[in-house]
């Protein structure tokens, strides 16, 4: 059995959902035996993680700081082994920007998109470009903050007249944003499970919003609002399809130990489409992740013992080569 | 392990078990954001916190000392539903110094104000019914009357208060489709959240036709004796003598909010029901906090500690309104109330407050985003900010962040259409003063 530091809260925006998916697992870490010592990440981060002697730290962190890349570079100057994907996939990941280059410059397809920084609208006079750019993307266009894997600050554009309030709403949340081509149709998760090298995609879950409002991204995933299904009605060749971009997108990225890679089903097409890959998603108990691996015949307890005993191998393994 | 189920699992097994009228009951973007605020370095405006710094700790310990001396038993025990007889007193004397005349038979002693709210639609309303209210209005009751399911009809508000010919008409309309409202719920008084106040004029109309039609009017009034200039106005309750005006008060403003302790005077039928509500909810308010005011209103002076939060308060209030006018871009407009704990700021609406407040976090700041206030989605460009929590400097320093995070978003939204921003406006000018008609939205008197 091991001494686990829990590491959860902390100041991002998804502090909220992090204190639960960290509540959740830690009833599970101690329902296997360990001995867990839960951190609400702050300033005293490395005192508490140096008096909690511990041997494996699990982030249970959303958003900026915990899942960007920040908490992990710490953890690996402190030598301490943790759960989830290291410092250079999480920056990845969180960046919509780099992750959507990255998925695009190996094949793997994503929404077109442009992304700008407010410094490209300030000093570079991008405004001019809106028009441009709103001719080849065709309305109505998503704008998002190019980091942040919740529903904070991306909006729908239906006109040219919508953009400007959509890219104020979006530089709220990050100094970069993303313009992107609305995919219309079904909305579609596939959690990725196991070591970089043989990660295994779990049934697909789909979002079915309940309102008519298809548009409302914060209903996207709140209970009551939205049904989920998993595993997702579709074709084998279809979910076929989308475990295959989504183990893409998993390597490609350089994710380890576990991750959630987000699609569109185009309707229209019927092409799959990557939206992002989540780091660290959600953890609670009706979280997409769990329910997806609950689908595939691992509860709750045991889907935490195996992200926990891939962050241990990783160790193993890096101590090896 | 298990095969792997081929049954569709959905994530709602609990949520199947809910009540229709949680549906009414959502979580929200704004709330995740509002959990960062209570971070200790963030300046938060977004309270509605009365400053308990301000009482004096020995007095609390004396009080309390006096308390289990003298009735250690009783303060321990259950209570009356009612409350006990001498808090009842206590609250007599307190609403006689807002002009109202009251028996302390005619008293419901409830856990904090909020529960008036919900023992009042406990009573009253039925899924689907029609209560009115202000727009915007008082961010706390939007869950309560999202709870009763209630159809919630929300009238404009101006400088004088709500417009309560907007709402004659709105009840013409109403009765048209056969459908009459359950209560009228106002802040009369430094209303919260726009810091306004209903004139006269408008509280004797609004009386006269609940008479009339022969409607309930629920009075919410936490702040009435927190008036920092003008003449105080009698209160709905005062105006009808009680009839069809079920009257919220407070001890939480004026003493504590940790006491969790409210009233309602209300006609007795409704009052009566109203105490088989609180029964089921809760038995009694807490007996501790009731002995506590009993002791305290027996042996200290109530209105020299009001008159001192009276005084705090108000130079609160002018130092927020003074670093408005030096932060906030000319495309900002406020309320300046008279009385209360809070001021309504409206931006442009091409910026959304619940957006702007994750900029404003980053600087560590916070405030309510204005939709808060609204059922409908209204309010996107307004917020609320809090003058009564915290100190001057930290009101200074909290309106300079925000004010600084608005003119951000004002310039690039300049940059991205061409807009130029206002110049800035002459400082020490709130425009408040300068200019009733730039006070957005709230407008004009226009009748009623």
């Amino acid at each position: 059995m091991s001494q686990v530091a829990l590491l959860k809260g902390g100041r991002s925006l998804e502090r909220q959902i992090s204190l639960r998916s960290g509540a959740q697992v830690q009833d599970s870490l101690e329902r296997l035996g360990h001995e867990v010592t839960a951190i609400d990440v702050g300033p005293d981060l490395v005192d508490r993680l140096e008096a909690a002697r511990a041997d494996v730290a699990f982030v249970a962190l959303h958003g900026r700081g915990g899942e960007d890349g920040t908490v992990q570079e710490l953890l690996d100057v402190l030598g301490l082994p943790y759960t989830g994907s290291g410092p250079a996939a999480c920056i990845r990941c969180m960046d919509k920007v780099i992750a959507k280059h990255a998925l695009r410059d190996a094949g793997i397809p994503t929404p077109d998109f442009y992304a700008f920084s407010e410094a490209a609208f300030n000093d570079l006079g991008a405004a001019r470009a809106l028009p441009a750019i709103e001719a080849r993307l065709e309305f109505p266009i998503v704008v998002k903050p190019a980091a942040g894997g919740s529903a904070l600050g991306i909006k729908f554009a239906a006109s040219a007249a919508d953009v400007p309030g959509a890219l104020v709403a979006a530089f709220s949340y990050d100094t970069k944003v993303i313009l992107e081509r609305h995919v219309a149709g079904r909305d579609l998760a596939v959690s990725v499970l196991g070591p970089a090298g043989a990660p295994r995609a779990l049934p697909v879950v789909e979002a079915i919003p309940r309102d008519e409002d298809f548009y409302d991204f914060e209903a996207r995933y709140e209970i009551g609002r939205t049904t989920f299904r998993c595993p997702a009605e579709l074709g084998d060749e279809v979910t076929a399809r989308a475990h295959e971009l989504a183990l893409g997108a998993y390597r490609e990225l350089g994710c380890y130990g576990f991750a959630r890679v987000d699609l569109m089903l185009e309707a229209a097409t019927g092409e799959l489409y990557v939206l992002e890959v989540n780091a660290i998603p959600g953890l609670t108990e009706t979280s997409l992740l769990p329910q997806a691996a609950d689908a595939a015949g691992i509860d709750f307890d045991a889907l935490v013992a195996e992200i926990l005993e891939l962050a241990l191998a990783r160790e193993t393994s890096t101590a090896a080569g | 392990m298990t095969a792997p189920r081929s049954t569709t699992r959905d994530l709602e097994r609990y949520a199947g078990l809910f009540a229709q009228r949680t549906q009414g009951m959502k979580s929200s973007a704004m709330r995740d954001l509002m959990a960062v605020n209570s971070q200790p370095e963030i300046i938060s405006l977004a309270g509605g916190l009365p400053d308990t710094s301000t009482f004096p700790a020995e007095d609390f310990a004396a009080l309390m000392a006096r308390v289990a001396v003298d009735s250690s038993a009783a303060a321990l025990q259950y209570g009356p539903t009612e409350g006990l007889e001498d808090v009842r007193r206590c609250i007599v004397e307190v609403m006689a110094a807002e002009g109202m005349e009251v028996e302390t038979d005619d008293l419901l002693v409830t856990t904090g104000g909020q529960q008036v709210i919900d023992l009042v639609c406990r009573t009253l309303v039925d899924p689907g019914d029609v209560v009115i209210a202000e727009a915007p209005t008082y961010p706390g009751a939007v869950p309560v009357f999202g709870s009763y399911q209630a159809d919630v009809v929300q009238i404009e508000l101006d400088e004088d208060g709500m417009r309560i010919d907007v709402m004659e008409s709105t009840l013409d309309r109403l009765e048209a489709e056969g459908r009459v409202p359950k209560f009228i719920y106002t802040v009369p008084s430094f209303q919260n959240p726009a810091g306004v106040t209903m004139s006269l004029e408008r509280r004797r109309r609004l009386v006269q036709v609940a008479r009339e039609r022969e409607l309930l009017v629920l009075e919410d009034n936490p702040y009435g004796l927190l008036r920092y200039e003008g003449d105080p106005l009698p209160t709905l309750f005062a105006l009808s003598g009680g009839e069809y005006v079920i009257y919220l008060g407070t001890f939480s403003k004026i003493l504590s909010p940790g006491l969790r302790l409210g009233w309602s005077a209300a006609p007795r039928p409704v009052l009566d029901k109203m105490n088989l509500g609180k029964q089921a909810a809760d038995l009694c308010s807490p007996p501790l906090s009731q002995h506590f005011v009993k002791v305290y209103f027996a042996e200290r002076d109530w209105r020299r500690y009001l008159s001192t939060l009276v005084e705090l308060y108000r130079r609160r209030r002018d130092t927020m309104l003074d670093a408005l006018a030096e932060h906030f871009p000319a495309e900002a407009t406020w309320t300046k109330p008279q009385g209360g704990l809070f001021i309504w700021a409206t931006l442009p609406d091409y910026i959304d407050t619940t957006d702007l407040l994750a900029r404003a976090l980053r600087e560590n700041v916070a405030f309510v985003p204005g939709r808060a206030a609204y059922l409908d989605g209204r309010g996107g460009s307004s917020m609320r900010l809090n003058f009564s929590g915290v100190g001057e400097d930290e009101i200074r320093e909290g309106v300079r962040r925000i004010g600084k995070v608005v003119r951000e978003q004002v310039a690039l939204y300049g940059t991205l259409t061409g807009v130029e921003p206002a110049p800035p406006r002459a400082r020490g000018s709130a425009p408040a003063e300068t200019d009733p008609e730039n006070v957005l939205p709230l407008r004009r008197r226009a009748g009623g």
